[in-house]
């Protein structure tokens, strides 16, 4: 009996600790999105527009849910120091200039990359800032 | 009785003098201005409002043809300062910009020039590939290439929109990012600030406007 009360006990207390991390994450996941989206709005949303939709053949849209999934571990790269070379997405070839953002922190690369991969029909969930700083570092 | 009479006939001037307000709604003159004694048409002398116009100008278009203030001729037309590397208001700038252009496309008497202030980088090479990737195609919209010096005294002495070389600004240059109204006879009559969609919507209701103060 006593052996049964521990064990549903330690079980509870796993379990407790599992759904207050998921609530953690939840309340980081909507921390992320709110502060990504201020980012967004006002450095990026010139070129990729409101919706993600792009501008012309100038800016690539950002609902291309399947080149954002694969191209997952370079966002962050991507965000910090810009991009110049050909991109298919959506099916239409991009060779355009996107320019570096050198002076956001990884927390708000971390932010606005969380942003996009979860709106414009995009749901890729959290990704925390620690990961989003180790792919930093290692940037080509 | 007398008081009756009269405050009606206040009430019915009031109302023949805002009705005819409404009626020639006009668009402001933007710049400066002074007076000037003409002749009318029957020679009688009077006195005049001269506004501020727009000068003759020169410049190679995005067909690298040579183009002159003449292909404005009969025409409203919208006129903005941009660069094509520009990656902080210009591409808003167009991407509203655009929705004007795509309201008036099939308007002959509407036209659009985009003057680039990046004499180094935006040869009319440049700017073609710029205006393809936007979305543009044919002669309604114009975008031009010229000196730093004609451009530059354009934007600020006769469109009065601010540009200038920046070494410390993100892209190299500064500018503001007015799109301004100009009408038949070459006068400003509007300046909306192309970053601002409540603007931009309203640049889209003043062109009918100021093309019926046209029809007569
Ligand atoms: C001046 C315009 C401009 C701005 C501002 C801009 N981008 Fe881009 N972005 C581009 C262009 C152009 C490309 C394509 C680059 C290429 O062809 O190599 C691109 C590509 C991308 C891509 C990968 C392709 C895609 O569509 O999925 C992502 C992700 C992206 N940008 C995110 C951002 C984020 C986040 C910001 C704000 C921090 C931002 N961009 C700001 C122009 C811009």
């Amino acid at each position: 009996m006593r052996k049964y009360i521990i064990n549903s006990l330690s079980l509870l207390s796993i379990l407790a600790i599992v759904i207050s991390c998921q609530n953690q994450e939840t309340i980081d996941l909507q921390n992320y999105m709110s502060n990504g989206k201020d980012i967004y709005i006002a450095r990026c949303q010139n070129c990729h527009g409101k919706n993600g939709e792009g501008l012309g053949e100038l800016a690539p849209p950002l609902t291309d849910s399947i080149f954002l999934k694969t191209n997952k571990s370079r966002l962050a790269c991507m965000i910090r120091n810009g991009a110049n070379e050909s991109l298919l997405i959506s099916g239409k070839t991009y060779k355009e200039k996107m320019p570096a953002f050198p002076e956001l922190a990884d927390i708000d690369v971390a932010q606005v990359m969380v942003f996009i991969t979860n709106s414009f029909g995009n749901n890729q969930g959290f990704v925390p800032y620690k990961e989003v700083s180790v792919q930093l570092q290692s940037c080509r | 009785m007398n008081k009756i009479v009269f405050s009606i006939s206040v009430c019915l001037s009031a109302a023949v003098i805002f009705s005819s307000c409404q009626q020639d709604k006009k668009l402001p003159f933007y710049g400066e201005r002074h007076a000037e004694t003409v002749r009318d048409a029957s020679g009688a002398e009077k006195i005049d409002t001269v506004y501020q116009t727009i000068p003759n100008w020169s410049f190679l278009n995005q067909d690298s043809v040579v183009t002159t203030n003449t292909v404005t001729d009969g025409k409203v037309y919208v006129a903005d300062f941009f660069f094509t590397s520009c990656t902080t208001i210009c591409p808003t700038m167009h991407r509203n910009l655009m929705t004007v252009y795509n309201d008036f496309k099939s308007n002959p008497d509407v036209m659009f020039i985009s003057h680039t202030i990046d004499f180094k980088y935006d040869k009319p090479s440049a700017l073609k590939k710029y205006a393809r990737k936007l979305g543009v195609d044919g002669p309604k919209w114009q975008f031009l290439y010229g000196s730093k010096d004609s451009v530059y005294t354009l934007a600020e002495k006769n469109y009065l929109v601010a540009v200038g070389e920046d070494s410390t600004a993100k892209d190299g240059y500064i500018h503001q990012g007015y799109l301004v109204l100009i009408d038949k006879d070459r006068r400003i009559r509007g300046a909306y600030d192309g970053t601002k969609e409540d603007q931009v919507e309203q640049l889209k209701k003043d062109i009918p406007l100021l093309l019926a103060e046209y029809k007569k």
